[in-house]
């Protein structure tokens, strides 16, 4: 769901739908009753593929040692402006 | 403040949806406190993982490892929660096509279709756990799950339908707002998403009952007794006395349930009082007095011999209830059916294009 324009998409939640149409109208009156979004997507969850929660330390760790990604880890001499 | 695990500070809102917004925000802020390493290594026992998870006050998820008895518990709480939102509908539904203005039959309409929503939030959270909606709602069926005892009580007068609001979907408030912050992640942000459209229910029945009670010397008896016949029913809602209450401690331990029946009804308690005073109606309880030493009101229990009747079955519209839910549940078969075939159809005629 994206809740206004210029917001991305956000999961909101889950249903039940025969078909993807249906699925849009479920949505739609299930978590857009207070206007709570201009723009749904709905994915039959079938077709989403997850990381599993077993191998999150294996999986995310190439990005652990890599501090030097972040620009907190240069050190910048003092009185240097605009960087 | 109703609550001990977090302080006045923390409720920007004020009262209990300034909660709801407090439990969000601690919400985002454990889980972006993270907790060590991640997910337990290979080796690892994955109970003291669990437990450790839940200790530092972090979510649980539906594809960690949780205890079976863990995710059984939830799987019991959960679906009970969404029947009693389902047949929750019955009792204010019978008031819709009598609602007494235009306005009043509107806010009606929305406010038991918002029900109905708040029953597919938490059978989507019971899905999570590795159950069907299909299964659960056969268990509702069947009888082999409960619902909420107050729906059992009938909708007498159209001031039911404020006191329902007020009382009911008050007590049902001051019950969940500990929920949103439960140790299982689908649970607490279905809850909190409830909680805050709840609000809108209580005081939409507050509004109702206020107007009634400052209306005609009729209307007023009407709002009374309306009041005498849901508050009783209303202390009853928070389940058995801390000292009958079966399931409590484990929950507690798990970070499912924060506080015990007894402190819920006493917090329920001393936010009505000053409640019926402005309304000017009268609690029914001739015991119901201030207490200095303790700050809090003394009253009169609920009859937990009629409670417990009420869940067994032997409440006065128990049998309606269920016959309406079997009877709307069957004849929407043929929608369910249909829908199911055009989807088929669809998907036949696609498949014809691209051969």
């Amino acid at each position: 769901m994206r809740a206004r324009r210029g917001l991305s998409h956000t999961h909101v939640g889950s249903l039940h739908a025969p078909d993807a149409e249906l699925a849009l109208r479920n949505a739609r009156d299930l978590y857009t009753r207070r206007q709570e979004g201009v723009s749904i997507w709905v994915v039959p969850a079938s077709a989403i593929t997850a990381s599993s929660p077993d191998e999150k330390d294996a999986f995310f760790d190439p990005a652990a040692d890599k501090v030097y990604r972040h620009p907190t880890f240069y050190d910048v001499p003092d009185g240097v402006a605009h960087l | 403040m109703y609550g001990n695990d977090f302080s006045a500070e923390d409720a920007p809102g004020g009262g209990l949806l300034g909660e709801v917004e407090a439990a969000e925000a601690a919400l985002r802020e454990a889980a972006a406190r993270g907790r060590r390493g991640g997910a337990p290594g290979p080796d690892e026992d994955l109970e003291a993982y669990f437990t450790e998870v839940v200790d530092a006050d972090q979510k649980i998820e539906p594809r960690d490892w949780m205890p079976e008895a863990y995710r059984k518990t939830l799987i019991r709480q959960i679906a009970q929660h969404a029947h009693s939102e389902i047949i929750g509908m019955q009792p204010e539904g019978n008031w819709i096509s009598r609602a007494p203005s235009l306005k009043r039959k509107a806010i009606l309409l929305a406010k038991v279709q918002d029900e109905a929503g708040h029953g597919l939030y938490l059978y989507a959270a019971a899905e999570t756990l590795g159950i069907s909606r299909d299964e659960l709602v056969e268990l509702l069926l069947n009888g082999r799950q409960k619902y909420s005892s107050i729906f059992n009580y009938p909708t007498l007068t159209w001031a039911d339908v404020g006191a329902i609001g007020w009382l009911v979907d008050g007590a049902a408030i001051v019950n969940q707002v500990p929920l949103c912050r439960c140790s299982y992640g689908p649970y607490a942000r279905a809850m909190i998403r409830v909680c805050k459209e709840e609000s809108f229910h209580q005081r939409q029945g507050y509004e109702i009952l206020h107007t009634l009670a400052h209306g005609t010397g009729e209307q007023k008896a009407m709002a009374q007794d309306a009041l005498d016949r849901w508050w009783y029913p209303s202390l009853a809602m928070f389940g058995p006395p801390d000292t009958d209450s079966t399931h409590s401690a484990q929950s507690m331990a798990w970070k499912i349930k924060r506080f015990s029946n007894d402190e819920l009804r006493q917090r329920f308690v001393d936010m009505c009082v000053q409640q019926a005073e402005i309304l000017g109606l009268t609690i029914p309880d001739p015991e119901l007095r201030w207490n200095e030493s303790r700050q809090a009101y003394d009253f009169t229990q609920p009859d937990y011999d009629e409670l417990m009747r009420v869940i067994k079955g032997q409440g006065p519209c128990n049998r309606q209830r269920m016959e309406h839910r079997r009877r709307a549940h069957a004849d929407g078969a043929w929608v369910r059916e249909a829908a199911a075939a055009y989807a088929a159809k669809r998907v036949e005629q696609k498949e014809k294009v691209a051969a």
